[in-house]
């Protein structure tokens, strides 16, 4: 059973990286993503990816810590457990607002680190292109782009015509 | 407005000008020098926690260790016999431990400067330097935390602060100032380690792989059997340590644009925090009805002497790591100068605030504010205040010039006074208030006891121990952010290398 991954191809310079990924989004290619240690201007459109999702996490934390801020110092220290200090009222909007505004900043952060995970899919144990010992050069200054054969469109001999073509060298058939 | 409607007609006339200026084109400093590749970069960085350990990280990691200790001695003195043995007394109650948290804090918050507000900037300089000062606001952190933690007195109630019940089912008390102030410094603790650990998954999974190429290769020759045996060891260590911190991090497309857009959310969340945090601080003072503390100009001014002694310490900390790791290229003449000026602007601003504030005890016209300030230059603290004015106001203004930010020994002598002024300036704050109140009958003189002073050197020892096991073992700079910000990654090509800052 010699079940594949994908094709891997590889590309000399970031113009060259960059404008190859422009032709795989054009070739309609859905199960395909680029690879490069560092983070490429402009990538996501070139790879026709939307606007990521992680500010929705955001929002969701601060809205709780917020949330969670008011009520706590309103629960705690005007209905549960009133003391008198200083003659100040037992609940205003506005002393309790640093603690408001420390923890929308605290559970956003949180919903920012856990919405980048997310919707990465990560944390994740394995991946198959590990195997191949030029996609580990991608930590170097290897480019690399992945059709998988999951893909719709992925066909053997027809997809590594199609990467030779759009200028890919090292052309590698990893397997699952 | 009127540019946009005249644009058409601008060719011309701007034509004639340029012909008649002859403007020359001006090259922008690349930040990584010497036309190095991705490899040379990454190569270099991963190289810093994957060679044999330095010799001298083995001696400095023994003296930070000794040095530490003395925090360790102070603090069981302390707790085994009670806050008597450190120099408080009435009326001076807040006494090193609190110049000592406020210091640490203040440390801490070049770090998140260097990271949020100048990626919000897109300040392509902030690359190189980024990871170890994030690094240093945590340690610094970690270190400002023990002292308010042990000034409460019983260090075993310190979860009094926290809002939990304690045995009589009494909440914290959120109408002080210090309540906010647990809640300002563990939060900017905890996004610090958040964004500290985030902006380090790409890097973490660099050495990753980079020990599975090695184990692949299988290559472990030029030492004795069993040297050659700990150096693959070493490697299975580091394939499983950084595997599990990298989370599966696999460098795709995918990966970075939702890694960019968290990194950028994380900017944005810290930059009104840093700036909350010395402000929330300083409501510890500022909320005080005590002349000397209870001004408006306080936010501004500790959050302006934060950056200021925080960059003072990036200074120290970078210039020798540049020296002893030959990182040159990558932190170049271009960054320390840039760090030199923001310590001289946000140096000016402190002494705008020491002068202003004199002026304002005057022009309120309240006597009990005149005399806090007059005998804070004048009384019994002069020394304090003479020390705080010279290292904090005339060191930076020697920053204007080139000759001097171009020497790096004389650059890393006055970062040194910058930390020592910032500690004064806290300490004149802290007790020549407290020591001269309203009633003269109740005026004391402060001085630290040997474990107040055993405890605060021994944070160095802390801190330091801290910073060296992170050189060891952590990435000390974003190769990913570094590579980013050269020629060669630029997807619509490069023109030689007249191209340095990100576009």
């Amino acid at each position: 059973m010699t079940e594949k991954y994908g094709i891997i191809a590889s590309f000399p310079d970031t113009p060259s990286f960059f404008h190859a990924a422009e032709k795989v989004r054009d070739a309609g290619y859905k199960k395909w993503d680029t690879y490069s240690s560092f983070p490429v201007h402009g990538m996501p459109e070139a790879q026709g990816q939307a606007r990521s999702k992680v500010p929705v996490f955001t929002f969701l934390g601060g809205i709780t810590g917020f949330t969670v801020g008011l009520l706590m110092v309103w629960w705690m220290n005007a209905y549960d457990y009133p003391l008198i200090i200083r003659g100040q009222p037992f609940f205003s909007p506005v002393f309790p607002f640093p603690i408001m505004y420390e923890l929308t900043i605290l559970l956003a952060a949180f919903g920012t680190l856990g919405g980048m995970f997310i919707t990465n899919l990560l944390p994740q144990h394995y991946s198959p292109l590990f195997n191949s010992d030029q996609f580990l050069e991608v930590s170097g200054d290897r480019l690399v782009i992945a059709i998988e054969a999951r893909d719709g469109q992925y066909d053997v001999v027809a997809t590594r015509q199609f990467l030779e073509e759009i200028g890919g060298t090292d052309i590698e058939e990893v397997s699952a | 407005m009127a540019t946009t409607t005249q644009d058409s007609s601008m060719d011309a006339t701007q034509a004639a000008l340029l012909a008649k200026v002859q403007p020359i084109e001006l090259h922008e400093q690349p930040l990584v020098t010497n036309n190095r590749d991705f490899n040379w970069v990454t190569d270099k960085i991963c190289r810093i926690v994957e060679t044999k350990t330095p010799t001298w990280w083995w001696i400095c990691m023994a003296v930070a260790l000794m040095t530490a200790s003395f925090t360790g001695l102070g603090l069981l003195w302390l707790v085994s016999s009670g806050v008597g043995v450190w120099g408080l007394a009435n009326p001076i109650n807040w006494g090193w431990a609190i110049v000592n948290f406020v210091f640490w804090i203040g440390i801490g918050h070049a770090g998140t400067l260097i990271s949020a507000v100048l990626c919000l900037l897109k300040q392509g300089w902030r690359t190189s330097i980024n990871r170890a000062a994030e690094a240093m606001t945590i340690f610094a952190v970690v270190c400002a935390g023990i002292f308010p933690l042990f000034h409460v007195g019983r260090v075993w109630f310190a979860w009094w602060l926290f809002p939990i019940p304690n045995s009589n089912m009494i909440w914290p008390q959120f109408r002080s100032p210090l309540e906010w102030d647990v809640f300002a410094v563990s939060t900017y603790g905890t996004v610090s380690v958040l964004f500290w650990y985030m902006g380090m998954i790409p890097d973490l999974g660099v050495l990753r792989d980079r020990a599975v190429q090695r184990l692949n290769k299988g290559v472990y020759e030029g030492g004795s059997a069993i040297a050659n045996k700990i150096a693959e060891g070493m490697d299975h260590f580091r394939k499983n340590f950084y595997a599990i911190l990298a989370m599966g991090w696999r460098n795709a497309g995918n990966h970075w644009r939702n890694y960019e857009m968290a990194y950028l959310v994380l900017a944005g969340l810290s930059t009104p925090l840093v700036l909350s945090v010395h402000t929330i601080v300083s409501f510890d003072f500022a909320l005080a009805v005590l002349p000397g503390w209870h001004t408006t100009i306080f936010p501004p001014y500790f959050v302006a002497g934060a950056i200021f002694s925080g960059f003072g310490m990036v200074l120290t900390l970078m210039l020798p790591l540049r020296a002893l790791y030959g990182l040159h290229d990558l932190i170049t003449q271009r960054h320390i100068d840039n760090m030199c000026k923001i310590c001289l602007g946000t140096g000016s601003i402190v002494g705008y605030a020491y002068i202003m504030e004199f002026f304002i005890a005057w022009y309120g016209a309240n006597p009990y504010e005149s005399f806090a300030f007059i005998n804070r230059a004048f009384g019994q603290y002069w020394w304090a205040y003479v020390m705080m004015f010279s290292c904090n106001v005339f060191t930076p203004q020697l920053f204007w010039f080139k000759k001097v930010r171009e020497n790096a020994a004389l650059v890393w002598i006055m970062s040194i006074f910058i930390n020592v002024g910032m500690w004064f300036e806290r300490f004149v704050i802290t007790v020549t208030s407290l020591a001269n109140d309203f009633l003269p009958t109740s005026w004391g003189y402060y001085s630290p006891t040997m474990v107040d002073i055993l405890t605060f050197f021994g944070t160095f020892g802390l801190f330091s121990v801290l910073f060296l096991l992170f050189l060891r073992f952590l990435p000390l700079m974003p190769i990913a952010e570094v590579k980013f910000v050269m020629p060669e990654a630029d997807p619509h090509g490069h023109h030689g290398d007249e191209k340095g800052d990100q576009h």
